[in-house]
Parts: C-alpha cells; sequence; structure tokens
C-alpha cells in the first residue's frame, strides 16, 4: 500500500497487471485540467469526514470530470489514504460510474421492465444498427453515447428514450430515425 | 393568500414532467397575468396523481373537475374557458373507454373509485416543495404527540397492534423491528430509509418521495425517537434527481422549523436526516449491501445474522425500512392502530400501493386495501388490456417474483397468496402481459436483469444465473433440446437453493414459474424427436431428488 501511493510508481503503473489497468481513451492530461483537481480537493477538504465518504466523492468527481479516468481514482485513493484498489473496487462494482467519456449527447433507452413489455428491446435494436454501436459506446464522430437504463420513472409514457435530458415518450421503431436527424441536423447547422 | 378562489393543480411528477407538464404550467401562469387573474387563481406544482397514463394531469379546485392530457397549447383554454366563463373544457375530460362517457370529477372515476389512499394521501394534493401545505393537512401532529405525550414503547405497541408489515417486499413485521433495534444496548443506533427502488417498472416510492416527502420525514423522526436513534439515513438511487431535489427542500424547511435537529418540540428528543445517494446497483436494495454501501463500499450483502438491527451501520444496530412503509406511520400515529387494522386480510392489514404496467389500458400508481383481488385491480382500476387483445399473465415481486395466470386473478392479495401462488408480493411493480408477449422471453429479459445485477460474491449467483440466462438464450434461439430443458430446471433450483442473498435466492422465480405455467411456451421452441411431449423430469415436488 505504501509503494502504491508514492506518485511515480502509481502513475508508471508498475504494480499494476495489464487486466486491472483502467482504459482511458482520451490521452489523460488533455481533459484533466489542475483546476477541476483543485475543485475535487477543495470538495474533500470541505467534509467533515471521509470515513464512508467515497461514493459520494465520487460522484463529485464524476460530476467535475465527467468520467472517472484513472488519474482521478488515484488521486482520490492518495487524497483518502486507501489503496488505489479500493477505489477501483468501488468504481467498477456501481454501474452510474464509467471509466470512459461519454458523447456530446447521451441516448439513454429504458429497458425497465414496462418499457421492455412495450417494444422497448427492437427501440435498442434500431439505434445500435443505426449508430453502428453496442451498448455503452460511442458513435465515430462522437456525438451519441447509447446506453441501456432501468426505468426512469415515466413508464406510462413506454418505451421511453431519453437524450441527454429529454424525454421521448412511446417511441416506435420508426421514430428512432427522426430523433437521430434532430440532433445531427443542429449539429450541421452549428 | 386569503384571495384566492381556485387552485389549478398540475401534477410535475416525473411522467408528467417528462409529458411537458413545466411548460403547462408556464403557459398557465403567463396567460393568467395577462388576463389579470394571477391575484385569485393560483397555479399548484403537486406530485404524482398516479393516473400517469393520462398525464399531465390538470385539477381544478374548489370545482373539482379533472383534466387529462392538456398540452401546454391547452392551457389557454383551460383560462378562458373555464376559469373565466366557468364553462368546462370538454375535450379534455376523461373519456371511460367502455362507456365513452365523458368523466370530470375523480372519485367518479373507475381508476379512482376502488382506491383507498393512505400512503399516497398527499400526493398529488399538496405541492411538495412547500412545508406549510403539509402542516395544513395535520403534518407533523403525530411527531408532537409522539415525543411529548407517548412513551418509546407506546409508540412501538401502537405500530404492532396496527399489523402494519414491511412494504419493501420481505413483509417483516414493523413494530416488531422497532421493538428488536430498541432493545438492543448501544448508545449510538440508526434509523435507514430503504429509497433505492430499484425494481425496473416499479415507481412507488418515488412518488411518494416526490410528492410527500415529509411524510417520510416524520415517520423517519418518530421511528428514531421509538428505537432510540437521534441519525437517520435516507439511501436514495442517484438515478431520482427529482426526488433527491424535494427531500433536501423538505429537509432544509424541516430544519428551519425545528421539526428536525436539537430539541425537537422542546423535548430532549433530538434527531437530523443525511442523504446517501445509490450509484446504480440493484443489490443494494437489500438491506445488508444497502448498510455496505451507505459506508461507501462496494454494496455486497453480507450473511444474515447478524441483522442490521444487532449490528448494522459501522457495526450499530440499525432500524432499514422501505419508504412505504415508514408513509404508513403518521396515519396510525394519528388514527389509530384499530382503524389501520380495519383493512385488510387477516395476516396483511392495511393498504398496498402497486404500480400498474406494461400491456394495460392504465398505466399509473395505485393504492388498494389489501385482499382486493388482482382482477379488480387490472380491470377494474387498471381498465383491461389495450387494443382488444387479451389478458395472459401479471408479474409481481419484480425480477424476483413469479407470473400469475388467469386463474389466479381471484385470490384475494395478500403477503401469503402471492407466496403461494409462486409469486410474491415484492416491493409493488406489477407487470401486466397479454396474449402477444412469448413468456420464455419474458423470463429471459429478467433473467438478463439478475445476470447484470448479481453481485459476484456467491457462486451460483455470479454463475449460476449466467448458466440460465445462456440456456434460455439457446431456447428463444431454437438449438435447444429437452435435455436443456431438464438442465434449466435443475438449475434453477439450485441457484434458488444455493444463492447468498434474496437476490440471488429468488432470480431464479420467473424462470420457475413460467415454466410451471407456461410449459407448452418453453416446448414450442424445442424440436426434440426423443421426448416431443416433453416430460421434464424435475418439478418442485421433486426438487429433493434433484440434490441428491
Ligand atoms: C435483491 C433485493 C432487493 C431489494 N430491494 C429493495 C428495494 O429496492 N427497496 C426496499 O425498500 N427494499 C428492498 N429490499 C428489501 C430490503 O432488504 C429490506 O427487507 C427492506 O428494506 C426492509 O424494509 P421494510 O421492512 O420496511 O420492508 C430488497 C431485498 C433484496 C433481497
Ligand atoms: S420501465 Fe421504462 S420508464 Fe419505467
Amino acid at each position: 500500500m505504501e509503494i502504491l501511493l508514492k506518485d511515480n510508481v502509481a502513475k508508471d503503473g508498475e504494480y499494476m497487471t495489464e487486466p486491472q489497468a483502467i482504459s482511458v481513451t482520451a490521452p489523460a492530461a488533455e481533459d484533466l485540467p489542475k483546476e477541476k483537481f483543485d475543485e475535487l480537493e477543495a470538495f474533500i477538504d470541505s467534509m467533515e469526514t471521509t470515513k464512508g465518504a467515497l461514493i459520494a466523492i465520487l460522484h463529485k468527481a464524476q460530476d467535475i470530470f465527467g468520467y472517472l479516468p484513472r488519474d482521478v481514482q488515484l488521486y482520490i485513493a492518495r487524497k483518502l489514504g486507501i489503496p488505489g484498489a479500493e477505489v477501483f473496487g468501488v468504481v467498477s462494482f456501481y454501474s452510474y460510474f464509467t471509466t470512459k467519456p461519454g458523447g456530446k449527447h447521451t441516448l439513454s433507452v429504458c429497458m425497465g421492465t414496462a418499457c421492455f413489455v412495450r417494444g422497448a428491446d427492437k427501440v435498442i435494436e434500431r439505434l445500435k444498427e443505426k449508430l453502428n454501436v453496442e451498448s455503452n459506446e460511442t458513435t465515430e464522430d462522437g456525438l451519441f453515447t447509447l446506453k441501456d437504463v432501468r426505468c426512469i420513472g415515466a413508464c406510462g409514457l413506454a418505451p421511453v428514450v431519453m437524450v441527454d435530458d429529454k424525454v421521448y415518450g412511446r417511441v416506435r421503431e420508426e421514430d428512432v430515425d427522426d430523433i437521430i436527424r434532430e440532433y445531427r441536423s443542429q449539429e450541421g447547422q452549428q | 393568500m386569503a384571495k384566492v378562489r381556485t387552485n389549478i393543480m398540475v401534477c410535475t411528477g416525473t411522467g408528467c414532467l417528462a409529458n411537458e407538464s413545466e411548460k403547462v404550467i408556464r403557459n398557465l401562469e403567463v396567460i393568467l397575468k395577462a388576463r389579470g387573474y394571477a391575484e385569485e387563481v393560483q397555479v399548484i406544482k403537486t406530485g404524482c396523481f398516479g393516473f400517469c397514463e393520462q398525464g399531465p394531469i390538470v385539477k381544478i379546485e374548489p370545482d373539482n373537475v379533472f383534466y387529462v392530457r392538456v398540452s401546454p397549447k391547452d392551457a389557454k383554454d383551460i383560462i378562458d374557458e373555464h376559469i373565466i366563463k366557468g364553462r368546462r373544457v370538454e375535450r379534455l375530460l376523461y373519456v371511460e373507454p367502455k362507456q365513452k362517457e365523458k368523466i370530470n370529477r375523480q372519485e367518479d372515476m373507475p381508476f379512482y373509485k376502488k382506491q383507498l389512499r393512505v400512503a399516497l394521501r398527499n400526493c398529488g394534493l399538496i405541492n411538495p416543495e412547500d412545508i406549510n401545505e403539509y402542516i395544513a393537512r395535520g403534518g407533523y401532529e403525530a411527531l408532537g404527540r409522539v415525543t411529548t405525550e407517548m412513551t418509546r414503547d407506546q409508540v412501538i405497541e401502537e405500530v404492532k397492534k396496527s399489523g402494519l408489515r414491511g412494504r419493501g417486499g420481505g413483509g417483516f413485521p414493523t413494530g416488531l423491528k422497532w421493538e428488536i433495534t430498541k432493545k438492543q444496548e448501544s448508545d449510538v443506533k440508526f434509523i435507514i430509509c430503504n429509497a433505492d427502488e430499484g425494481d425496473p417498472g416499479a415507481f412507488m416510492d418515488r412518488s411518494i418521495l416526490e410528492g410527500d416527502p415529509h411524510s417520510v420525514l416524520e415517520a423517519m423522526a418518530i421511528g428514531g425517537y421509538a428505537i432510540g436513534a437521534d441519525k437517520g439515513i435516507i439511501y436514495i438511487r442517484a438515478e431520482y434527481p427529482l426526488a433527491i431535489s424535494r427531500l433536501n427542500t423538505a429537509l432544509k424547511q424541516a430544519r428551519e422549523l425545528g421539526l428536525l435537529g436539537k430539541n425537537i418540540f422542546g423535548t430532549n428528543f433530538s434527531f437530523d436526516i443525511d442523504l446517501k445517494y445509490g450509484a446504480g446497483a440493484f443489490v443494494c436494495g437489500e438491506e445488508t449491501a444497502l448498510i455496505n454501501s451507505c459506508e461507501g463500499k462496494r454494496g455486497e450483502p453480507n450473511y444474515k445474522p447478524p441483522y442490521p438491527a444487532e449490528e448494522g451501520y459501522w457495526g450499530h444496530p440499525t432500524c432499514v425500512n422501505n419508504v412505504e412503509t415508514f408513509a404508513n406511520i403518521t396515519p396510525i400515529i394519528m388514527r389509530g392502530a384499530e382503524w389501520f387494522a380495519s383493512m385488510g386480510t387477516e395476516k396483511s392489514k392495511g393498504t398496498k400501493v402497486f404500480a400498474l404496467a406494461g400491456k394495460i389500458n392504465n398505466v399509473g400508481l395505485v393504492e388498494v386495501p389489501m385482499g382486493i383481488t388482482l382482477r379488480e385491480i387490472i380491470f377494474d382500476i387498471g381498465g383491461g388490456i389495450p387494443n382488444g387483445k387479451k389478458f395472459k399473465a401479471v408479474q409481481t415481486g419484480g425480477p424476483s417474483g413469479g407470473v400469475i395466470t388467469e386463474e389466479g386473478l381471484d385470490t384475494p392479495i395478500d403477503y401469503e397468496s402471492l407466496l403461494e401462488r409462486g409469486s410474491m408480493m415484492g416491493s409493488g411493480g406489477m407487470i401486466v402481459m397479454d396474449e402477444d408477449d412469448n413468456m420464455v422471453n419474458i423470463a429471459k429479459f429478467y433473467l438478463e436483469f439478475t445476470m447484470d445485477e448479481a453481485c459476484g460474491r456467491c457462486v451460483p449467483g455470479r454463475i449460476g444465473t449466467r448458466r440460465i440466462f445462456e440456456i434460455l438464450q439457446k431456447i428463444t434461439d431454437g438449438k435447444a433440446t429437452m435435455a436443456d430443458l431438464d438442465a434449466l430446471k435443475q438449475l434453477a433450483y439450485m441457484v434458488k437453493d444455493s444463492s447468498l442473498c434474496g437476490l440471488c435466492q429468488t432470480a431464479p422465480n420467473p424462470v420457475i414459474s413460467t415454466m410451471k405455467y407456461f410449459w407448452d411456451e418453453y416446448l414450442a421452441f424445442i424440436k426434440d424427436v426423443d421426448h416431443p411431449r416433453g416430460e421434464g423430469k424435475y418439478t418442485a415436488e421433486n426438487k429433493a431428488e434433484i440434490k441428491s
């Protein structure tokens, strides 16, 4: 544990075996500016106690950075004085935390039971085909990240697709194309 | 305030918000102002009315007119016609699909007629972001009475007498749980509200938190008083941003009025509540996993005993109760245990909230007395199956439950009767399926869910659920033989009997119950010349044989 806490060693990943390494697709330094780390540090310092606060801290970190790249996880580990593996263990356990940066828009398809029996599986298949990605992947142009989520609580509108915070209800397979086109053309205009 | 003659109540639950109710409100307010009625007519944002299928809902009081599927552009007619000229906007009234007649009063609608609202008593009636509205309806009186007039044992006795059982799924008697926690010798105790509602397609707890957050805070304080805890925690899913924000508002307001904090009602009882956020793991609804997650760890369950009541949060005695369980506490204190126990069946008292969804006309939230039949819920309240299709089955208990078919529709529902039918009460999700749904696919859907959500701590849960899913996949691909069906059954019982926690012990239920009631649908996928009639060896009755 002592060794892991030393900066240089942790960075080199010398003590991490390959499968444990956290994949970060973008070059780390670029979107991890120091101000963001400062903001995170201020948040941690403002806490009465960090005992049991790891999940709350990770929520905040994901808020700030948009995802939880390896450097951020290690930063938190060092700050709290716990092994990096413990942080990664928590990050990987909860599906809300992601270690990959997302696309510009997040397309979430509800795969809750209510939506499923009303045809959500067909909707997501169509999306996968149209965007040429699987769940939790980002399109090549970086515009969309496709996600399947559990009930978002709008079961009355099932099946439901959400683009960022906007909810599309009673979505039929055919509607998918319109939704994608809407955001693509917005992009074109800019 | 005194001048207000009419209230326009607009639902701002998640379902209606998704349907632009925010815009409806904005338009209503703008037009009211333009017409000069802003003083005497007030727009109130309420919690969920329950009738989500017909959202957004707008209700006018005291005229008692109930408008459905109101779009932002209808705001003009509501004001110009209804408010100013006193004429109802006919096209926005609810049309009863069977008789095709228009209904304008809420209590005349079949959807509401058979309901009995205890836990949802304030949802849709008050503005959840204003503590004064809650207090005006008798809020925090129960907490006052408890802390100033009742002893801790009296509170527990009252809850015990009411017969209230946990609404989170297990059905454990709440009074008894409080008593056990109270008896533990410890200076530090905790009371936790389980708001992790993980069953996909269920939204009872969320609606209560969004529509009436104070009812939960007040009940937690009462529970804290009874068991001797001065600290409460609400563990809520991060996926419920609206509920989180309303809870934060409610906590702030309650603290400002001294209803939470030090020396509540001038007594020496102090109590406060923290929020902890989940991070998307179904297993964290299980109480020991939930406690681990509260401590910032991986949300893996522990062996019980020790139960949380003995050794919970950071090793201290901890009482975990569900949101809806808490929502029943204040009415019990205010109206008495006898009143509560007069509702329901012999062993299951009171009411239960169900989230009706799937192939049903009236998707929404309903609260009914225990002992009502499924037929009444699905056909009278739920309005039956859309598009003239035939009812096939209803899944209760979410991924842990099973299907109930036509023949089970007339059983009065309570915890025991649903278990007898191979399903369970669960937290209250109710998914209706029609003749088009293939039950093997449904079972596969649930297993995919539990396979994803199994925490991985025990082998049967981690690997067993995956193997079950793979066999189901093979079946629906049309590649399976009778031997696979036998293996499936054996595996299902094995996982059920040997898993560590409730999640995986119940995970095979959808498979077992669909195999029992819809064996034909499994067979239809099988092309096996040796066993054309499919005499599977394994049944619930001879499962002892399988083990050996
Ligand atoms: C896999 C699993 C998931 C659960 N999910 C929930 C849940 O989402 N909400 C809940 O209140 N209880 C849930 N429970 C039940 C809790 O473990 C616990 O029994 C309950 O919170 C106790 O409160 P009650 O007595 O008021 O029902 C779950 C149990 C299991 C095994
Ligand atoms: S199941 Fe999709 S919103 Fe509830």
